[in-house]
């Protein structure tokens, strides 16, 4: 019956599927209770993420944000530390990209602009996880409970920065001003158009390519470099990695640096994807739905980009539930993102026994034979 | 001078009225944390309540039905916390967590299919709500100078869950360090094997809990959307949950600091919601965005030791798993 005698196959394949089936159904049976036909509503969902013309853009657009903020997650989580703070560092992130632009967008060629602003939407985010590192690493104060406090901090440092002195003149809203023209990452549906393949509009821009590009570098770091194989003794075990000469505090600074580097880059999507300006809440919850994806992903760039995928289909195909049904919102998506962390999260290993019985009952079908 | 003091004491009432949440969700979570279960999931289940509440009073037209229900329904989120954390060992963040979020998007799915108002309740009518209760000579006594007011603005005036959430911090109190359950909840969250060795469950003190603070966390909720507020709105707790739980952490998991922490937070938030607007000789309007975000900046700097120094229960979050 021990969880660890399963073959890999179920461990990281089956039990995450039963996880994710486990939560539908429990959605699906709400959904029902409140009067629509659950398999339409699915049938609904997946034809707006996949199906119709420009879905599979919006889709994978979501997705990028979910690559990004579940390997942020994913690399603080190999150290054993819980950043629950991507939503903060990806605000910071994002005010980091609008400083640059707006202080520098009439002085440097947009290319440059473009470059220092991902550059600099990394080092905020990691500024901004960086310092509850260092308070649990050197202050000895819960992870867990600064990054939540870091979240409500940065919610309003953004608040009264964008409401105060970064608000466009002559504006209501508490946005920034736009940046200049040129300023911003390139569509990739230009870039595909341009070379001949016809392909709708979407907001899928060059961060899509960024997220894929840092999924393979925190691979190669986690798994091919020293610095990676530190991070992960230390999670295992810190006085082990202390006897082998490591500093773990040294080792969580560093992870949550990168952590919260990986959170700010998630600005770049919204920020110089789209809106190339800075405005209230672009994050919408995209840091909590990292450790949905880094949950499920089981920490692994592989695992995380499925789980991203799935989470930006759940968040195209939810747009297009507000369009069909009169009685489902965009909100259903948060409900059944809830029910995901809780099954594929807290209760990870509930069906774990059974499966194992059958797994068992399986291999060794002798009557007798099992007990 | 005197307009003055009353702009005071005014300011206190709404002081004790921000709070009144806060301090509810504070002792919910000192039962739970105590007992070595992490609960950042206190503003789910105080947003699950209100909205219950909500619902409830505005189907049945009763204010004790919506509390009822409200509290109900909270303690079914602590019991899915209790059985993720408690009988499955799984990650107590984690599940605080989905608690969270699986609340934002229940009760706006609910209510749009219940009422069709985008997420909202109906407004309730005065009978369905908790109102205000006078206490006696409270016009008449407003009329002594100075010290009058104090009793007819702060003292009197308030609905029955107010005098919940005060009569619940001297309970919590009682029951934590006065009682043989008390002394065994704590001992859970300090050294589960002591209990064990004992002879008493620690599944079952940690449930008992559990229990306890969902029924704090039900009767925050129905504050919020039936006695303080007229009917449930979306995301009305907005993050008081999280401010509880740093109150807590303030209050270093024991009820009367913890119940002086809320009663700071609650008077920053009412002292900027006066200063709104408000322009100020020489430093002009005043940020009250800043004086928002104290709590959590503070609850950091005391995090990390700068001022005072926070100690939790030492087996908090950790699964209580059985030598063999």
């Amino acid at each position: 019956m021990n969880k660890d005698a399963l073959p890999r196959w179920i461990d990281i394949g089956l039990l995450p599927l039963i996880n994710l089936l486990a939560a539908l159904i429990v959605s699906g049976i709400i959904i029902a209770i409140i009067g629509e036909n659950p398999f339409v509503a699915m049938g609904v969902m997946l034809k707006g993420a996949f199906v119709y013309k420009g879905a599979l853009g919006y889709t994978l657009f979501y997705t990028t944000n979910f690559i990004f903020t579940g390997l942020a997650v994913a690399v603080a989580f190999h150290a054993m530390l819980f950043n629950i703070g991507g939503e903060g560092q990806a605000m910071i992130g994002g005010l980091g990209v609008g400083l640059v632009c707006i202080a520098l967008d009439s002085l440097l060629p947009p290319f440059l602009v473009v470059v220092l602003a991902i550059a600099a939407a990394a080092l905020f985010g990691a500024v901004w996880g960086v310092i509850p590192g260092w308070l649990q690493a050197r202050r000895g104060s819960h992870i867990v409970i600064t990054t939540i406090m870091f979240n409500f901090i940065a919610a309003s440092v953004m608040v009264w920065l964008l409401a105060g002195m970064l608000m466009a003149p002559g504006q209501m809203s508490p946005e920034t001003r736009s940046f200049a023209e040129g300023v911003g990452l390139p569509q990739i549906h230009d870039v595909l158009n341009a070379m001949g393949f016809s392909v709708a509009k979407s907001p899928l821009n060059f961060s899509f390519v960024v997220a894929l590009l840092a999924s393979f570098g925190v691979w190669v770091l986690i798994w091919r470099t020293r610095l990676g194989y530190v991070i992960r003794a230390t999670g295992h075990s810190e006085r082990a990695a202390i006897y082998a000469g490591h500093n773990p505090a040294y080792i969580i600074m560093i992870a949550m640096a990168i952590s919260g580097g990986l959170a700010g880059l998630m600005s770049l999507n919204e920020i110089l994807g789209v809106q190339e300006r800075v405005i209230l809440n672009f994050t919408s919850g995209y840091g909590f739905t990292g450790i949905a994806v880094a949950l499920m992903g089981r920490n692994h760039p592989v695992g995380i980009l499925f789980a991203s995928l799935l989470f930006g289909a759940l968040y195209q195909g939810g747009a297009e539930l507000d369009f069909e049904f009169q009685t489902i919102t965009r909100e259903m998506v948060l409900m059944i993102q809830g029910l995901i962390i809780l099954f594929s999260g807290a209760l990870a290993y509930l069906f774990a026994p059974l499966v194992a019985r059958i797994y068992f009952r399986l291999k060794v079908p002798s009557g007798g034979g099992d007990g | 001078m005197a307009d003055l003091w009353i702009q005071f004491l005014l300011t206190l009432d709404a002081t004790l009225r921000v709070a009144i949440p806060l301090i509810l969700c504070a002792m919910a979570g000192l039962f739970s944390e105590r007992s070595g279960i992490i609960d950042i999931s206190l503003e789910g289940k105080m947003l699950m309540a209100a909205f219950a509440a909500g619902t409830l009073a505005a189907l049945t037209g009763s204010a004790i039905a919506g509390l009822v229900g409200a509290i109900l329904v909270s303690v079914m989120f602590s019991l899915i916390h209790g059985f993720a954390c408690i009988t499955h060992k799984g990650n107590q963040v984690i599940s605080g967590l989905a608690i969270n979020i699986l609340a934002s998007g229940l009760t706006v799915t609910l209510g749009i299919a219940i009422f069709a108002k985008g997420g909202q309740t109906p407004m309730l009518s005065r009978e369905a709500r908790f109102s205000s209760i006078e206490l006696p000579f409270a016009e008449a006594a407003g009329a002594i100078p100075f010290i009058g007011p104090i009793y007819k603005e702060i003292i009197s005036g308030h609905n029955i869950l107010v005098w919940c959430a005060l009569i619940a911090v001297w309970l919590t109190g009682f029951v934590i360090f006065k009682t043989a359950f008390g002394l065994r909840l704590r001992a859970v969250g300090e050294k589960p094997e002591a209990v064990d060795t004992a002879g008493i469950s620690v599944s079952g003190l940690r449930y008992r809990a559990v229990i306890i603070a969902g029924i704090l966390c039900g009767i925050a909720g129905a504050y919020l959307s039936i006695a303080h507020g007229a009917g449930f709105v979306r995301e009305m707790t907005a993050g008081k949950g999280y401010i509880a739980l740093a109150a807590l952490i303030f209050g270093n998991w024991r009820p009367v600091p913890a119940l002086a922490a809320c009663l700071m937070f609650g008077f920053l938030d009412a002292v900027a919601a006066r200063l709104q607007g408000v322009e100020v000789p020489v430093i002009g309007q005043i940020p009250t965005d800043l004086i928002l975000v104290l709590p959590y900046v503070l609850t950091v700097v005391l995090l990390a030791g700068f001022i005072g120094k926070a100690t939790p229960p030492r087996a908090i979050g950790r699964p209580y798993v059985k030598e063999r």
